[in-house]
């Protein structure tokens, strides 16, 4: 601790040069938030998706209904806490063209099957007592200027002949960073009542909470097999993997970003690493007298080690911070990516590719100064 | 003409040490070159989806849609509708036959290939005979047409090369229906090769959709007659459609995506861009510096101030050059042609295409590479000027 002083000097010794490579760091580090907040956002918000709940879908394709008879079927097999039905609903707000996530539900088990919504109590109560309310994400809200008690008119190309479906804003709910607060929910007995009659008595999708994980895959066989043959076969999976399926159709952008920010970090760690092979051969006949003084081995590799760990901590680090600074400003796509966050496991991840950049950068120049013989050094001049 | 000789053999002398400062200025080429890969590779994924959505539409033909649903998907048009849509003017005719066929377009669940525990939804698009003379582009390629009336289909080409199982003579099994896959076709490398078509009644009949269709595709008597065709429909009180252009429809299809590739391509490269200015402007004080006492002898045998301030400043272009190249070219190789597909957000359904490095994003990758280099070497250069020559001289 009492060679910070002499850490510090050294740092600075050439000012231009320690300026340009913190902001190297810097801009890598920056990078590297703002890839893995797009990475995350376009996981869909797999980190979430519960694993005990099952999503069970018609086996041909999603887009095919189902029958709500399932419902009862579901509900009587063991190890089945609730299920619930979603249908989707492709409502278009003031443009057809500007689709909302729009879901019909059944209002009680929905409410209780989705803990990670957040949802004042006398809201919920006003949902289940008007048929036309509609709960909705808080950004979605914020976006349109929505408030509670508003009047919404949406058109479904997909549900007419009714048009336009009006609702009556009962609640917004709130949930953690990688909840997707964009989303419209509203009663599916409006929905039933209102479309046309061929269509009545079909939902889109079953939602099923397993009160064991370790049972999903048992379970969902079970389903499977139950509804086999009959009008409409099924298949079930977690939500986890059903999420991870539909974020997988988009591409493989976890591969796209990784390889992004590898590209990055290595662009400027060579530049960390060129400045410190620089700085510490500057340095040779001075390190030549600090031995002489009898500094160990050990302490010179310390200290050169030290002074890249300052570099790309200090810099990485507020790099780091500034993206998660513009992370918190929200979604510049406006709506694009519905969550836009900055994961905790990836910050975590870049303080410890800081410490590696910091220790690959520093390690050849500080072995080098280790090994250095101080009667060659001193003679070099 | 002196200046100008003194400029070149400051310039030549200063490249002809690049070898000697060889590992600063590989930081330097390195870096620009990884910023010119990132944008051109992000940058092409865009222009390859855009240029296999934009190749997918003709002028000369035009979608009839539910009025209000802006896909095929979303859109439903019944029977009765059809019939009429069938007598709008401007259609082109073939004797008594009009050339416009009544689509159902659904997905069904087929793995891909890259991964193949995983469903993607393949477009299934189920057509009437006179689908295939509204669409002069398609030919069967591998195989046989299907026969109406039966389960048999014909599968695009990107949909044969990215999905499971749909070669020549295999079964599609989805839910309880089997599909025997006839022949293989090729669109002009348009959307509608990632699509399976079959009959249109066959598809009907499995979705329990009765007589209830998404679209009509018409190929228009010319694409004049578009004008006429839109005006009868939207005035016609007996049906409620809009109706589109097949060309701007797909064009419409692409944007959301191309758009949100190019933000954030264009982000993320701008600011590594930055990043690599300042690794650059290291590269050139280091070169400066290490050539200090060069320089120095330089002025006082009476080089130009300016010739010494141009000489570093080419150096750090032909850095950018090099680097502007290398990623150029490396993003090429590794990228061109290199054939995916993605989700359509618009309806959810899977469209193949091939990234494309266009040679306009070559370029531009290649004009940014070498303002990194003029901005980087910029502060250098006005340092290179303005030594004092009597204490650099001591230097060392």
């Amino acid at each position: 601790m009492k060679f910070l002083h002499l850490i510090w000097m050294n740092v600075w010794r050439r000012r231009i040069r320690t300026t340009f490579t913190l902001l190297s760091v810097f801009i890598a580090f920056l990078l590297f938030g703002l890839v893995m907040t797009i990475r995350a956002a376009f996981s869909l918000g797999v980190d979430i998706a519960g694993l005990d709940r099952l999503v069970l879908i018609n086996k041909v394709t999603l887009i095919l209904p189902l029958p709500i008879s399932y419902q009862r079927q579901i509900q009587q097999t063991p190890g089945v806490e609730f299920v619930t039905h979603n249908t989707w609903f492709n409502g278009a707000y003031q443009q057809p063209n500007n689709v909302l996530v729009t879901i019909a539900v059944d209002p009680e088990p929905w409410l209780a099957i989705y803990p990670e919504f957040i949802i004042p109590g006398e809201q919920a109560k006003a949902f289940l007592s008007d048929k036309q309310g509609a709960i909705v994400g808080k950004d979605l809200a914020a976006r349109y200027g929505w408030k509670l008690g508003d009047r919404i008119p949406l058109i479904s190309p997909i549900w007419q002949p009714k048009v336009p479906w009006e609702f009556n804003i009962s609640g917004i709910y709130d949930g953690g960073n990688s909840v997707d607060k964009t989303q419209f929910f509203f009663r599916y007995d409006y929905l039933d009542e209102n479309r046309s009659s061929q269509l009545t008595g079909q939902v889109g999708w079953y939602v099923i909470k397993i009160a064991d994980t370790s049972r999903a895959v048992e379970l969902g066989e079970t389903f499977d097999t139950m509804f086999a043959n009959s009008g409409s076969e099924t298949k079930t999976t977690t939500e986890k993997g059903f999420v991870e399926g539909f974020a997988k159709q988009i591409g493989d952008i976890g591969t796209i970003t990784v390889a992004i920010a590898s590209t990055v970090l290595f662009m400027f760690g060579l530049v960390a690493a060129s400045t410190m092979v620089q700085s510490v051969r500057e340095r040779t006949s001075e390190i030549a007298i600090l031995k002489t003084l009898g500094f160990t081995d050990s302490s010179i590799l310390v200290l050169v080690l030290s002074e890249s760990l300052f570099i790309t901590l200090t810099a990485g680090g507020l790099g780091l911070a500034v993206a998660w600074l513009i992370v918190q400003r929200g979604d510049p796509t406006g709506g694009l990516l519905a969550i836009f966050t900055l994961p905790l496991r990836d910050i975590i991840v870049g303080i410890g590719l800081m410490v590696l950049m910091g220790l690959v950068a520093g390690v050849m120049p500080a072995m080098g100064a280790m090994r250095l013989r101080i009667t060659d050094a001193l003679r070099r001049n | 003409m002196r200046w100008l000789r003194q400029t070149v053999a400051v310039l030549s002398l200063s490249l002809r040490t690049i070898p000697q400062r060889l590992g600063s200025s590989a930081v330097a080429i390195i870096g620009i070159a990884g910023v010119v890969v990132v944008f051109v590779s992000v940058l092409s994924i865009s222009a390859g989806f855009s240029s296999a959505m934009a190749g997918s539409g003709s002028q000369g033909r035009a979608l009839v849609l539910r009025a209000g649903a802006d896909t095929e998907m979303t859109s439903g048009i019944e029977g009765p509708e059809i019939r009429i849509i069938k007598e709008a003017p401007g259609i082109r005719r073939e004797g008594a036959n009009a050339l416009a066929s009544a689509e159902l377009y659904v997905i069904i669940d087929l793995p891909k290939k890259s991964s193949p525990d995983l469903p993607a939804n393949v477009p299934l698009r189920g057509i009437e005979p006179t689908g295939l003379q509204t669409r002069e582009e398609v030919t069967i390629v591998e195989g046989r047409m299907f026969r109406f009336g039966t389960n048999e289909v014909i599968v695009g080409k990107a949909a044969n090369r990215q999905f499971v199982g749909l070669n020549v003579g295999d079964t599609i099994v989805s839910g309880q229906k089997r599909w025997v896959v006839t022949g293989i076709f090729e669109a002009d490398g348009g959307v509608a090769e990632t699509e399976i078509w079959c009959d249109v009644h066959t598809l009907q009949d499995l979705y329990r959709r009765i007589n209830s269709f998404s679209l009509v595709m018409v190929t228009l008597d010319s694409t004049d007659a578009f004008a006429a065709f839109s005006e009868w429909l939207m005035t016609n009180p007996q049906v409620n459609v809009s109706v589109r252009r097949e060309n701007e429809y797909y064009q419409s299809q692409s944007q959301t995506m191309t758009r949100l590739i190019d933000t954030l391509g264009f982000g993320i490269a701008s600011l590594m861009a930055i990043g690599a200015v300042f690794g650059a402007i290291l590269t050139m004080y280091t070169a400066v510096a290490s050539r200090t006492r060069e320089i120095a002898t330089l002025r006082a045998l009476g080089f130009n101030t300016s010739s010494v301030l141009l000489s570093v400043l080419a150096e750090s272009l032909v850095l950018g050059g090099i680097g502007g190249l290398i990623g150029g070219i490396g993003a090429y190789l590794a990228f061109n042609g290199y054939q995916t597909s993605t989700m359509n957000f618009q309806t959810f359904s899977q469209v193949a295409f091939a990234f494309r490095v266009t040679p306009a994003l070559l370029v531009t990758g290649l004009i940014y590479a070498l303002s990194i280099g003029l901005i980087g070497g910029l502060l250098p250069a006005i340092r290179a000027a303005r030594l004092p020559i009597p204490s650099a001289l001591r230097e060392l």
